[in-house]
């Protein structure tokens, strides 16, 4: 019999799935404080931030690029939010600010490698150190903390028993599932990823959308800052240490190719959910956290290595 | 007289099946000692298969091989080498900024006086002897980046034979090489047949065949259709075979409805690359860009579709003069480019049909911002199936097409910008024969409705049955100028060695 359709175009992903509802059924097995009500959206809270980066380097990754200053960028956009709120401006005010930090951020990397025609990996390289840098000398290196509890609501709250951020995950990946299908910005990002001088000789403008895409990068760095703060309550100059490899791990575990071109939004948010569950039931299992951190390289490696053998099949 | 010899090479009902592509089936092949085996068929006839069977780079399905009356595993690419076979493929397995001799002997460095170490005088000495013994006047030191297009071939050659193979497979070996060194390649191959080598040799270009092939094998659908002596066949006979059909009339006549002006180029120059080029090039007609290689012709519809910077010169379109930066602009005023590699810079490979149709007008299918897939999947299917691409599905990536079938789709993408000044390079470039005619025919039918065309191309016979009017480039500068119809093969290379035009 063959499958149907849809699984063939879409086999990576469903393996993703399938890994997924695996993980969750052996967990449930091992362990009954998996399957609850609470457990879940606590994985799900925990994934969040995770989950807002990946999407940004999804895209970015997608174009055949990397990011690896993420991580700093969410730092140094969460302490210019906790600054602006500790100043008295409006919450939306501030997570503008916060915002446009980070896509200013995005937007350096997409100059330097776009015009400055630096390879990705330097540019961001650099910028991550940069904007751990800037992060620390605004705070003089001390955490901010102390906000309205309205701000906190962002952490806290809840609409239709579903908490605040897990609906702002889910409509980040919403709209960047949208933008990625349906959208010319989308078709670009794949096209330059999968051949990018075809798509300088077929009028993409290649340059723009690449700044572009680190623009959003960084800007979805900011978002997750915002989450992070409004969760802890306070914005810490090293937050986001090494947060940019859980994104690759998460991006790369959804199924997107590090050679660009091929890949998913979807698959993204499956692999950052993976991360989480897996973390989740290990520290539910009582695992040491060095343990874990075994666990979830090998996990990173194993989706690569399937990834390579699928493909070594079809020879 | 003796027994009949065993084949050297007897390859027997070789099947390899891909999800929905059955791409060999069944198939034959004997190759004897010392014979230049030519392999011939359309693209998608499934010979490259074959040969990456042959290879050990794909796995058969079903069927054995054997060589020298022995069968043999080819399961990967180092048993196949062990088992006397090499192949060389159009694009070189070179290491680029390696000497001659690092080259040569990658991966099987003589052993210096301690392990680790090479034995690098052995080296340089091993490598004169086997360019020596080739014929081929190459300094073993030199760096192989720094070799032209035929001397690294010579190097693949040496290295096939150093690693003694018995049967040497050549994938389209001439497509980059000028005519004096296809002639060079040739005379090697012939002392490779006298060494007993078995050579199989891949080519679309039909006349060489005559000049080096012992037999012919045609493949045609995955299936093998007959082997012949080359002395017995005719090439109408082996394109009968190919095509299952003749193609006597490959360049329909046509009568071109020749309009106004659409493109008119002034004193372009490009420091060292373009001298003082001016043309002009009119609706309804097809113009041939012929010449060298390395005569300037990419480059110049590189500069006029402003994928290079030009330092001096006007350009008009339909009348009015333009200022080209990008290929963006170009593409904005009506240009499309085909460019000369596909792959490289022509198709998204690992992306599907439909998306490349419409990546170069996707403004087409947007409203509000918002792109309808069905919209650009509904056009890229009548483009489709206009051109006649074959494929199982528009969702297809175009990685898995043959040649002819990307070049359509390259074709579909300007044809969906609806782009009217279009210039081609190579149009047929890695082409079968068949697939050629049409898109002989495509060529002629754009122009018939109107469009502009430059047809940059190596083929003679391409140039001179297509074309209105032939423009000849010999190192930057336009050398001469002919009529089509009006004009020998042997005048238009005269004019592009650079001779003075006869006409």
């Amino acid at each position: 019999m063959m499958p149907p359709r849809f699984l063939v175009t879409h086999a990576r992903q469903a393996g993703t799935v399938a890994v997924f509802v695996v993980l969750c059924l052996i967990l449930s097995l091992l362990t009954p404080h998996f399957l609850t009500t609470s457990n879940l959206l606590n994985v799900a809270q925990q994934t969040v931030i995770n989950a807002v980066i990946a999407v940004g380097l999804t895209y970015v990754i997608l174009s055949a690029g990397i990011d690896l200053s993420v991580g700093s960028v969410l730092a140094l956009a969460g302490v210019v939010l906790a600054l602006a709120l500790q100043a008295g401006w409006p919450v939306p005010l501030a997570i503008g600010a916060c915002v446009l930090v980070g896509a200013a951020c995005g937007t350096v990397n997409g100059l330097l490698v776009a015009f400055g025609r630096l390879p990705p990996f330097i540019a961001t390289l650099g910028l991550m150190s940069v904007a751990r840098g800037g992060a620390l000398l605004v705070t003089d290196g001390r955490p901010v903390s102390g906000f309205d509890a309205s701000f906190r609501w962002l952490a806290t709250g809840e609409v239709l028993g579903i908490p605040v951020p897990v609906w702002c995950m889910l409509g980040v990946y919403a709209i960047a599932h949208f933008v990625l299908k349906r959208t010319k910005f989308g078709r670009y990002v794949v096209a330059i990823g999968g051949n990018e001088e075809a798509s300088l000789l077929s009028g993409v403008p290649v340059a723009a959308c690449k700044v572009g895409i680190y623009a959003l990068g960084g800007g979805l760095a900011a978002a997750a800052s915002v989450l992070l703060t409004a969760r802890l309550n306070s914005a810490q100059p090293i937050a986001g240490l090494s947060y940019e490899l859980d994104a690759i791990a998460a991006t790369v575990i959804g199924g997107t190719s590090l050679m660009g071109g091929q890949g998913s939004v979807f698959g993204t948010l499956v692999g950052a959910l993976i991360m989480g569950v897996l973390r989740n039931g290990l520290n539910l299992l009582g695992v040491s956290s060095y343990v874990q951190q075994v666990v979830i390289g090998a996990v990173i490696i194993a989706a690569v290595l399937l990834d390579s053998v699928f493909k070594g099949s079809k020879r | 007289m003796a027994l009949p010899e065993p084949p050297l090479l007897a390859m027997h009902g070789i099947a390899k099946r891909y999800p929905g592509v059955v791409a060999l089936d069944a198939v034959d092949l004997e190759v004897r000692r010392g014979e230049v085996h030519i392999l011939l068929g359309e693209n998608g006839a499934g010979k490259s298969t074959l040969m990456k069977v042959l290879a050990g780079a794909v796995r058969r399905d079903a069927g054995d091989v054997r060589i020298d009356g022995r069968p043999v595993d080819l399961g990967d690419p180092r048993a196949a080498q062990r088992a006397g076979v090499s192949i060389i493929y159009q694009e070189f397995n070179l290491v680029p900024h390696l000497s001659v001799a690092d080259n040569l002997y990658l991966g099987r460095e003589p052993r210096g006086r301690w392990p680790g170490l090479i034995d690098r005088r052995a080296q340089a000495r091993n490598a004169a002897r086997q360019l020596e013994a080739l014929g081929v006047a190459l300094d073993p030191q030199a760096r192989v980046a720094d070799l032209g297009v035929a001397e690294q071939q010579m190097v693949e050659v040496a290295k096939a034979l150093s690693i003694d193979a018995k049967i040497l497979v050549m994938d389209e070996p001439t497509s980059a090489l000028t005519e004096k060194e296809i002639e060079r390649l040739f005379a090697v191959i012939r002392s490779l047949r006298a060494r007993g080598v078995a050579v199989i040799y891949i080519s679309h270009r039909m006349e060489e065949l005559f000049q080096i092939g012992d037999r012919v094998t045609v493949m045609r659908d995955g299936r093998h259709v007959g082997t012949c002596l080359l002395a017995d066949s005719t090439m109408d006979e082996l394109i009968r075979m190919m095509v299952g059909r003749s193609l006597t009339e490959q360049f329909p006549k046509r009568t071109a409805r020749i309009g106004e002006e659409a493109l008119r180029v002034e004193g372009l120059n490009r420091r060292g690359v373009l001298h003082d080029i001016s043309f002009s090039l009119r609706r309804g007609e097809i113009v041939g860009l012929a010449g060298l290689m390395g005569s300037g012709r990419t480059e110049l519809a590189r500069a006029i579709f402003g994928a290079d910077r030009i330092d001096t010169g006007r350009i008009w379109l339909r009348g009015r003069a333009v200022t080209i930066g990008s290929p963006q602009q170009a593409i904005r005023e009506g240009m499309g480019f085909l460019t000369e590699d596909r792959k490289r810079q022509g198709l998204v490979l690992c992306r599907d049909i439909e998306e490349n149709t419409s990546l170069a007008h996707l403004g087409r299918f947007t409203r509000a911002g918002v792109l309808s897939p069905r919209r650009a999947a509904e056009t890229a299917g009548r483009l489709a199936a206009e051109l006649r691409v074959k494929t199982p599905g528009l969702g297809q990536r175009v990685v898995n097409l043959s040649g002819g079938n990307q070049q359509k789709v390259v074709l579909a993408k300007w044809l969906c910008r609806e782009a009217d000044v279009l210039i081609f390079d190579e149009p047929t470039r890695g082409i079968d024969v068949g697939a050629k005619a049409e898109i002989y025919q495509l060529i002629q039918r754009l122009a018939g409705e109107g469009r502009a065309i430059l047809m940059i191309s190596s083929e003679l016979p391409e140039i001179l049955g297509l074309s209105d009017r032939i423009l000849v480039m010999h190192r930057g500068r336009l050398a001469g100028e002919f009529r089509g119809g009006e004009v020998t093969p042997e005048q238009l290379l005269h004019c592009a060695l650079g001779a003075h035009p006869v006409a």
